[in-house]
């Protein structure tokens, strides 16, 4: 296990944390793709770049869209 | 050393159950169940590292040398993209309850209306 | 029960899980120790048995493909069960929500042109890649799946760029329907046909080709990539039609998306 593996690991642990502390909603959306740009940085130091591809598109792209074309439906008219 | 990504990943699930447990917003809720779902990706990977080891893909490698386990690397990568789906799912039960109650704090959302 | 009773009952369970998983931990043969035999084996025969030069997708749709068609299944599913949970109730009509008057009157600001011309820019390189990495499964680290997806994100590219009339137009739910249809079916039909040719089901009776890892060998694993790809890139564009027009009805604004 070198460096690298051990820091990247690390900042998946302190973003995990950080999604949960978020509260705000929009907010929340960000940290979300944050996190998922750093997991797929996670799994291409962990050899495989299938995995990275999946979590790149899915986990920082088409799932924080999602998460904000709900959270515009839901919110209260000002 | 040796179980350090094994710690990350038990570290992942109780912080993420910690987050639903004390949230006030439907929408956090579901968030923090992805969490816990992205740690058994961590987990799949980390079983099947191996030191030294290079991706799996044999167009400039042979077939006898040292390369990571590919099995848990397709079961991950299936997962990720199902999770998605299944989380837009969970994301419209989220809609549908605001439309019918008012509100997303679950701790208002106790008993089932029909 | 109050929330400090909880959270002191969260953290009782938590320690146990905690216990649970340091127990399981320490029987695991350590990190970048892997020993099975399951992954050495694969890697020495799939050239020889697929002549796909891509374990992974080779794994994914031949040696494991049942796992697969399940999975497939479950995201089939989930867009279908998204349109049902999001249908129209009685007595909701379009433009009838309350907010409506409210919403006429606000100032909604203009997308940016810069938006627009990049938006307009990345769609067709967008679908291009997607494409790509749908039809190269065998070959690269790609695949239908992670091809689908971006497939859906050159979509919702075009929402981003124009009106969502636009949008509306180009994505007819009809079509969809019938695409997401044909590629989950089509994943099956094509396990079943192995049947009839009274082979095991999902057997690669395809011919392989003869050069490992090119575009056109590995027999059923590039259709079978191509029907994913298809059928993920459906369903993701009916999950986001889905929530973008359940803004339009509750806004009750005909003609403007949920900017």
């Amino acid at each position: 296990m070198d460096v690298l593996q051990v820091t990247v690991l690390v900042l998946v642990a302190a973003g995990a944390l950080l999604v949960v502390r978020t509260r705000d909603r929009f907010r929340l959306v960000l940290v979300l793709s944050v996190y998922g740009m750093l997991l797929a940085i996670l799994f291409f130091v962990f050899q495989a770049p299938d995995v990275t591809l999946s979590e790149l598109t899915v986990g920082a792209i088409a799932l924080p869209l999602i998460l904000l074309l709900t959270i515009a439906k839901v919110r209260k008219p000002e | 050393m040796q179980v350090f990504p094994f710690l990350v990943v038990a570290w992942i699930v109780i912080v993420g159950l910690y987050g639903v447990i004390t949230s006030r917003d439907l929408i956090h809720q579901i968030v923090c169940l992805i969490v816990v779902q992205s740690s058994t990706y961590v987990l799949l990977l980390g079983v099947g590292y191996v030191t030294g080891g290079a991706a799996p893909y044999l167009f400039d490698i042979s077939a006898h040398a040292k390369t990571v386990d590919p099995v848990v690397q397709a079961l991950a990568l299936t997962d990720v993209v199902v999770e998605a789906a299944v989380t837009a799912l969970l994301l419209s039960f989220a809609v549908q309850a605001h439309k019918r109650f008012g509100t997303l704090d679950p701790h208002e959302l106790v008993s089932l209306k029909g | 029960m109050t929330p400090r009773q909880r959270l002191w009952l969260f953290a009782l369970g938590a320690a146990g899980l905690v216990a649970c998983y340091l127990w399981a931990f320490a029987g695991l043969p350590g990190f970048g120790n892997y020993p099975g035999p399951y992954g050495p084996a694969i890697m020495s025969r799939v050239i020889a048995q697929t002549n796909a030069t891509g374990a992974v997708s080779a794994i994914n749709f031949e040696y494991r493909g049942f796992d697969t068609v399940g999975e497939e299944f479950i995201l089939f599913t989930a867009a279908a069960g998204m349109s049902v949970v999001l249908r129209r109730l009685r007595g909701e009509r379009e433009g009838q929500s309350s907010p409506a008057p409210e919403a006429a009157s606000r100032e909604r600001p203009a997308t940016s042109s810069s938006v627009r011309v990049v938006s307009l820019l990345l769609v067709g390189p967008t679908a291009v890649i997607g494409w790509w990495l749908a039809t190269h499964a065998q070959t690269n680290p790609s695949g239908g799946f992670q091809g689908g997806v971006i497939l859906a994100t050159a979509f919702f590219l075009v929402y981003l760029s124009g009106e969502f009339i636009v949008f509306r137009r180009l994505r007819p739910d009809a079509v969809l329907d019938v695409a997401e249809a044909v590629g989950a079916g089509g994943f099956a039909a094509v396990g079943v046909t192995a049947l009839a040719l009274s082979l095991p089901y999902l057997y690669n009776y395809l011919p392989l080709g003869t050069i490992p890892g090119a575009v056109s060998s590995s027999g059923t694993i590039a259709l079978i990539s191509f029907l994913v790809g298809i059928e993920v890139a459906a369903a993701f564009v009916l999950i986001i039609g889905e929530l973008l027009d359940q803004t339009l009805l509750r806004r009750g604004v005909h003609g403007e998306g949920s900017s």
